[in-house]
């Protein structure tokens, strides 16, 4: 009886051998499987990453500008003179402020959409979220600079519910404030939150979706009124996928140099002294410095973050 | 005792007035500034961000199609996306078929190793190839921006085909070589078939991605402009105000269809794509 295999029997026989041998040494055809991701990865990836990490032990002649290679942990000490600890201090409180308010604003949308949206509505709450997610992100950028811009439409909001003067007011605020919305720590926060919102609603829904409806039921029936069942059922539930969406609102925070570049002050984040320090200062064990900085803080977020059992919401 | 309505004994309860509000707005302000570039796209004024617009024109669009920059960098970007998408595909399938398939010693490792070029800022996998580039002496060209985007996009291909592995049912494999397949028509006849959606969708994604990405292309493009690097421009130094509106409308489109498309093609699944960008 032959077998009905589209293109059965005619394979050239060193080819069913080789597939036999793969077929008994499982071990080699995982090997050979993984030889080239593995080797990409470790290779390309791994190893541009630890040339970097090896550079901040060099340090950078002041005279001739050379970088020296010998080991020494100066670079590591400049990273801590007040101009530096100021840039990774600003950047650390924006990723903080920017990760709360995340939390806040995506919470409603996460848990509409796990608990009460249906069919249709789940679909277009699904993609109403993973459209922003997965559009341009200069082009998010680009709208927010439309968006501030002192001709612009937030501008013109305000006008015409004449309410300039609260603007002004808020603008007057020291730190926050600024000369216009789009040159301001605020701007820079608002472009901050909406870029990187929806990574922070997707893993809360996920979280959410997995809270067991009878457990809401339980807690009415044990005499909860709404805030109590939302404070000691709901939240503590939610909390493994709030912290996993911190995790991406956080790193992506502490990373980016071109938000605050576009709209905000002039004073530095982390990622524009790296930008800085490498290129045109060409002082790259000082810029491989500053990206140990969000490294050892992403470790450290990890860290906790597993012990949470952040990781099972992802 | 409290008796509850039958409606909410189904877990079917009204939503309160104020969670709706609430997401709703939430939606509002994440769509809201997008819709803006629609209206910009079209808007007469060519010195500054107006609001509103003085008046409306569809001029830009034909100004922005003779534009050989843009093309330059839109073929550039394509090329980029196309290439860095086909070894995504090669290299994360690899990596989804070994993981899944089998319990090996480092297999946490290889995991965490295709994700981490995700999950450290941009900036670093940026600076650390430039510098390695540097070190090898390598100059920058084509293939140095394909290096950097196919090290990122491998995650998400990988993301994609090892949630569809795990639904596949290994029986399949079995009976295929039961019936007297050998490995390779294995793969070809009843892998194969069983992953490509999730390929294609996973496929589309990192193109996606590699399309728009910015943050390390800067340090491994040179004096090469892709698309995206293209609008950095105008956003740091803005010289064609209409141009640029334009073309950042043609960006959310062109996104906005591979999205669709792989939403489409995994929707069915628990895992949906998209999902863990």
């Amino acid at each position: 009886m032959s077998l009905a295999l589209p293109g059965g029997p005619a394979k050239p026989s060193w080819l069913g051998s080789l597939s036999d041998g793969l077929w008994r040494r499982p071990g080699l055809t995982i090997f050979l499987m993984l030889l080239a991701p593995v080797l990409w990865l470790g290779i390309v990836y791994l190893g541009s990453l630890f040339s970097l990490l090896i550079q901040s032990f060099f340090s950078i002649d002041e005279f001739s500008g050379l970088i020296k290679r010998e080991f020494t942990l100066k670079t590591y000490r400049e990273l801590l003179v007040p101009a530096n600890l100021d840039i990774i201090l600003r950047t650390v409180t924006m990723a903080a402020a920017v990760t709360l308010a995340a939390a806040a604003v995506a919470f409603p949308i996460a848990y509409y959409a796990a608990r009460y949206a249906r069919g249709k509505w789940k679909a277009l709450f699904y993609i109403g979220v993973m459209l922003p997610l997965w559009s341009s992100y200069l082009v998010k950028v680009y709208a927010w600079k439309l968006i501030l811009a002192k001709e612009g439409i937030l501008n013109w909001i305000f006008s015409a519910l004449h309410l300039k003067g609260v603007l002004q007011a808020y603008l007057g605020i020291p730190v926050i404030g600024g000369n216009s919305l789009s040159v301001s720590y605020t701007g820079t926060f608002l472009v901050f939150l909406y870029v990187w919102l929806p990574f922070m609603i997707l893993p809360v829904q996920a979280a959410l979706e997995r809270v067991p409806v009878n457990l809401l039921e339980a807690s009415a029936d044990l005499g909860a009124r709404s805030g109590e069942t939302f404070r000691h059922v709901i939240l503590p539930l939610a909390l493994p996928g709030i912290i996993a969406g911190s995790i991406f609102t956080f790193s992506l925070t502490l990373g980016d140099y071109i938000i605050p570049q576009i709209i905000g002050s002039s004073r530095l984040f982390i990622g524009q002294a790296v930008y800085a320090h490498q290129g045109t200062a060409g002082n790259i064990p000082l810029a491989a410095a500053f990206t140990v900085v969000p490294i050892v803080i992403m470790g450290f977020y990890l860290w906790v973050a597993k012990r949470r059992g952040a990781f099972d919401a992802l | 005792m409290r008796f509850k309505g039958a409606a909410r004994l189904k877990g079917e309860a009204r939503a309160p007035m104020i969670l709706k509000g609430a997401a709703a707005a939430g939606l509002l302000f994440l769509h809201l500034p997008i819709l803006l570039i629609f209206v910009y796209a079209f808007t007469t004024e060519d010195k500054s961000y107006q609001w509103p617009p003085p008046g409306f024109t569809t001029k830009w669009l034909s100004v922005t199609w003779n534009r050989p920059d843009v093309w330059e960098a839109l073929k550039l970007s394509l090329q980029v996306a196309a290439a860095s998408t086909a070894m995504a595909l090669v290299l994360g399938t690899l990596c989804a078929a070994a993981v899944s398939r089998s319990k090996f010693f480092g297999r946490e490792t290889v995991s965490l190793l295709v994700i981490l070029p995700i999950a450290l800022p941009g900036i670093i996998t940026g600076i650390s190839l430039r510098s390695a580039f540097n070190l090898a002496d390598i100059p920058f060209s084509y293939w140095t921006i394909v290096l950097g985007h196919a090290t990122f996009c491998v995650v998400v291909v990988y993301n994609n085909a090892v949630a569809r592995f795990r639904r596949t049912s290994a029986s399949l494999i079995e009976a295929s070589m039961d019936l007297g397949a050998d490995g390779f028509q294995t793969f070809r006849y009843v892998v194969l078939p069983n992953i490509a959606t999730a390929l294609l969708a996973g496929g589309m994604l990192a193109f996606a991605l590699s399309f728009d990405e910015v943050i390390v292309t800067t340090f491994t493009a040179g004096q090469q402009q892709t698309l995206p690097i293209w609008m950095l421009e105008e956003l740091v130094r803005p010289r064609q105000r209409p141009v640029t509106n334009v073309v950042a409308m043609v960006v959310v489109l062109v996104t906005f269809l591979p999205i669709l498309g792989a939403y489409y093609l995994t929707r069915e699944g628990s895992e949906t794509a998209g999902s863990g960008k």
